[in-house]
């Protein structure tokens, strides 16, 4: 990519005037410090990046950033990126979304932009809760959770992102916990070089209405053990001396402890993120706490085309056999007649 | 031709083709009409269809229609009732007989008239005597069985050998109106290139029909209608729909932009969708989104990355918009959405026409939201029109709406070909690459327009949104910045009537009675206010295609006459806008909501109800 100047940038070069307005506390600052350092280290000259939102506290993601931006209107976003990356393939386009936006509103434009595998890098920052419109639950809150709309628990069950994504022919997912910043500029930084939608699903602290929602798993004391960095490559060991790992028991996974019960170093399965059969991939997605551990990092990254660059190729292919070159020439194609 | 053919002239002549959705009534109808227009009529077309694919065969419902109206001189309507009526089956017959001219001819395929088929379109006996059609000029043609028979040597099927009636009774029509057989031939060699003994068969059963009109007396005289007096240049054949998307594309090469469209399939607006499709060869990028709100989204983020931007839909569709509509007028970002009406509400009658959705045009959003409004008036103006909203959407930086309906997308007429040089120039305002740090809704200060920076320039980094903003682009709650932005979103559109031309009028210059209609209506009233002036009634007509804003001559020319009729296929919605904003005048009204056009018969009659009731 890129022509213009690509000098060394830092994370301060992405900031905009824009006083951040989320309340103090709120996950999103670190998203927006993690995306901004990932952006510095991605060598793209600035004003190739455009960030478009939808609707919801996340969404006001784009005035933060010193880029071209577009605030749109309630799960749309998907639908906005996608003519924005179509339209010009040479953007680093990323949505910004919520667990509302995404998955409830926006529904039908998250699973089809992901079908058509248009490159754009989607953070969808789930907290399992409606915050800008003051705590009500979100297609993401556990079964029976107590908010404004379910006083008497919800009787829905939750969507699972991973799962949505990868039934969607979902080729890129992955899953940061919204304070892990070095893992999360990491994953931003490998789903903006991926070809085609990448999806990233923050775990995200909304401090005021669902607050500590994932501190089971993301408490700095307790995600050793029970959560999995998953790396292309690399046996799936977890735990804080990397004492437990994932293997295949029959068509499940099963959590064990190399050198027990006659489990060894060599049952334990190796990531292969870039398996095109999504099988395992959406074992590891699905995985919760405490049967397993939760699954972060790069959890499937498989390449594909992308319907921008077919686009592109087909308009090629056309123009090439076809003798129309302008409108005139279109205009006289065809049954005409003179009349002298 | 025969010898001892006796030959009429005639001025003008409206011929219905008609029969089952299956029978091919439509490119029957095309290749008439093709075949008239190169011969070097004036006509005007109207298919009108069913919404069902497959209705049940034979039934009322399931009848495809196809009118032309051809003539020596300027035809502006598919006209009223036909002098020929082709019928295919009785179905025809019970969907068409009020709309044959007294003692017009009748053609229809005796052999389809079984017992079986006459009770499914409700017949006891003969349809003929049951319409009371007796007295017309009607000719029981055995047209199944002559196909079967021109045919029965070249080995098809006996379905394929049935497909190729609609070719017989065309053949028929032809003799009727001593036309070439040779366009047409040449379009089956050309459609069935690669099956030889299918283009064969139809053009065996063409020639049959024709030969069969002249041995018959029936069909006696011929009618012969000379070519019209037109400007001189290239010519073609276009219906509505694809002279709405041409349009646009002459706009975006005009402009030096590209083109995107994001649509989603809605009868009767697709065709749009599909033209762009074919016209890779031009590098359009068209996206069959996955839902209307999608459609115009993808559009919305085309046009922020800097490409001219369309979206096309039908009423329903419209309403889905609606929000997304809003947010191109408070981002400022210049879109094209087009609106082929169609008879509503909800999902109405999908195939059929209506001019109902001016309102929701004009008014269907959320808040303060104003947005160009315009409205094509015949199939061919369609170009015109795309072309102009394009126009206004770039360099007024807005949302533009463009009503056109079913009956002009479906319509075709001929159409001179324009040259793209002679097209008005197209000057987007780019944002100056220099002026930093660039202030997204900083404004010209003629037109109000903010400048448009495409992501990808260096240094016009912004952000734009549908939350309220500054002059910077810092999101303000501030309620006299509100008021502000408010009013100036709503000036920059008012000031549009400084970029457009002059309403003109046709007829009377002043006098009794000025009929006032907007969009597809137009043919109808002018041919009816055309007639009604020549019977020395002091009458006028003035068609909009400008709606919002106005053209600023509009009350000069009311001022002049001493009653005003708005004519619309709605109930008053064109009337209640002007009262709202010409108050000083009184409107009468002339309303149809009948999933139809006017009939300049109707015109005619409530015109002069309105010209006589003092």
């Amino acid at each position: 990519m890129a022509d213009t100047k690509t000098s060394q940038r830092t994370p301060k070069d992405f900031k905009s005037d824009q006083e951040v307005r989320w309340c103090p506390g709120c996950g999103d600052h670190a998203v927006l410090s993690a995306v901004q350092k990932a952006l510095s280290e991605l060598g793209i000259p600035k004003e190739k990046f455009a960030f478009i939102s939808g609707i919801g506290c996340s969404s006001r993601f784009p005035y933060y950033m010193d880029t071209y931006g577009f605030h749109g209107i309630h799960g749309r976003a998907s639908a906005i990126a996608s003519g924005v990356k179509i339209a010009n393939p040479e953007l680093s386009v990323w949505q910004i979304t919520g667990d509302g936006d995404a998955l409830a509103i926006g529904g039908n434009h998250f699973i089809h932009v992901i079908r058509r595998n248009i490159d754009i890098n989607i953070i969808l920052f789930n907290n399992e809760i409606y915050g800008l419109t003051k705590g009500q639950y979100s297609p993401t809150s556990e079964k029976g959770l107590v908010t404004k709309t379910s006083p008497y628990g919800t009787i829905e069950e939750p969507f699972s992102t991973g799962e949505l994504v990868i039934g969607a022919k979902g080729k890129f997912f992955a899953r940061t916990i919204d304070t892990n910043v070095t893992l999360s500029a990491r994953i931003y930084i490998e789903a903006a070089q991926h070809k085609g939608t990448s999806v990233i699903e923050v775990l995200q602290n909304c401090v005021i209405f669902n607050d500590g929602i994932h501190n089971t798993v993301a408490d700095r004391e307790v995600r050793d053990e029970r959560t999995i960095i998953l790396e292309h490559g690399k046996p799936m060991l977890f735990g804080k001396n990397a004492d437990k790992g994932l293997m295949l028991n029959g068509l499940k996974l099963k959590v064990v402890k190399p050198g027990e019960n006659g489990v060894s170093e060599k049952d334990i399965l190796i990531h292969d993120a870039h398996e095109p059969n999504p099988g395992i991939h959406y074992m590891l997605a699905n995985m919760r706490y405490p049967e397993y551990p939760v699954a972060l990092g790069v959890i499937r990254s498989v390449d594909g085309s992308t319907y921008e660059d077919d686009l592109a190729e087909q308009i090629k292919t056309v123009q090439k056999g076809s003798k129309i070159k302008r409108m005139d020439d279109l205009m006289l194609s065809g049954s005409t007649w003179k009349v002298e | 031709m025969a010898k001892d053919t006796k030959v009429v002239a005639r001025e003008e002549v409206v011929i219905r083709f008609s029969g089952d959705s299956g029978d091919g009534m439509q490119l029957t109808g095309t290749l008439f009409s093709d075949t008239a227009a190169l011969f070097g009529n004036d006509l005007t077309t109207f298919p009108d269809y069913p919404a069902e694919i497959r209705a049940p065969q034979g039934s009322v419902g399931g009848v495809s229609g196809f009118q032309v109206h051809l003539g020596h001189s300027e035809i502006d309507t598919p006209g009223d009732y036909a002098d020929v009526l082709v019928a295919m089956n009785p179905a025809a017959i019970k969907a068409n007989a009020g709309l044959v001219k007294q003692g017009g001819i009748i053609i229809y395929d005796k052999d389809n008239f079984t017992d079986k088929n006459l009770e499914k379109a409700g017949y006891v006996s003969d349809p003929i005597a049951e319409e009371k059609l007796e007295s017309y000029n009607i000719i029981a043609a055995p047209i199944s069985s002559m196909v079967k028979e021109a045919l029965k040597c070249y080995g098809l099927d006996p379905k394929s050998v049935l497909r190729t009636k609609n070719m017989f009774a065309l053949g028929m029509v032809y003799w009727l109106f001593d036309r070439k057989l040779k366009y047409t031939e040449q379009y089956f060699d050309k459609k069935f290139e690669k099956k030889p003994e299918i283009a064969e068969a139809n053009k065996v059963a063409l020639r049959a029909g024709y030969y069969y009109a002249e041995t018959i007396e029936a069909l006696n005289p011929v009618i012969k209608i000379e070519p019209a007096p037109i400007a001189k240049g290239n010519y073609r054949n276009i219906c509505g729909n694809v002279a709405t998307a041409w349009g646009f594309l002459a706009a975006a090469e005009k402009a030096g932009l590209e083109i995107f469209i994001g649509s989603y399939p809605i009868t009767p607006a697709t065709g749009i969708l599909e033209e762009f499709a074919a016209r890779k060869d031009l590098g359009v990028k068209s996206f069959q989104a996955e839902d209307e709100i999608a459609g115009i989204c993808s559009a919305l983020g085309a046009s922020f990355a800097g490409k001219l931007a369309i979206t096309s839909t039908s009423g329903p569709g419209l309403a889905l918009k609606s929000e997304a509509i809003g947010l191109g007028v408070m981002a400022e970002l210049p879109i094209v959405i087009v609106d082929v009406q169609r008879a509503g509400p909800s999902t109405g009658l999908p195939t059929k026409t209506e001019q109902a959705d001016l309102m929701q045009a004009l008014y269907g959003r959320n808040g303060e939201c104003p947005v160009v409004v315009l409205a094509a008036s015949t199939p061919s103006n369609c170009f015109q029109f795309a072309y102009e909203a394009a126009r206004i959407a770039v360099e007024h930086m807005t949302p533009v709406l463009l009503l056109t309906d079913g009956y002009l997308a479906n319509g075709c007429e001929p159409w001179r070909i324009p040259s793209m040089k002679d097209l008005q120039e197209i000057h987007p305002p780019f944002a100056n690459r220099n002026e930093i740090p660039f202030l997204p809704y900083k404004r010209d200060c003629d037109t109000l327009a903010r400048s448009w920076a495409i992501p990808g320039t260096p240094g016009l980094e912004h952000r734009i949104g549908g939350l309220e903003k500054t002059i910077k682009g810092t999101v303000s709650y501030v309620p006299e910045n509100h008021e502000m932005m408010v009013k100036l979103r709503a000036d920059k559109v008012a000031r549009v009537a400084e970029k457009i031309p002059d309403l003109k009028i046709t007829g009377e210059e002043s006098g009794d009675l000025l009929v006032v209609g907007w969009g597809g209506s137009r043919g109808y009233l002018i041919t009816a206010v055309r007639e009604l002036q020549s019977e020395g009634y002091k009458i006028g007509f003035v068609n909009f295609n400008y709606i919002n804003p106005l053209p600023k001559n509009v009350k000069e020319i009311f001022g002049k006459f001493r009653k005003i009729v708005v004519a619309e296929l709605n109930l008053g919605q064109f009337a209640g806008y002007l009262r709202m904003n010409l108050q000083e005048f009184r409107y009468e009204q002339i309303n149809k909501v009948q999933g139809s056009p006017f009939t300049t018969m109707e015109i005619k009659e409530a015109c002069l109800k309105i010209l006589e009731g003092e």
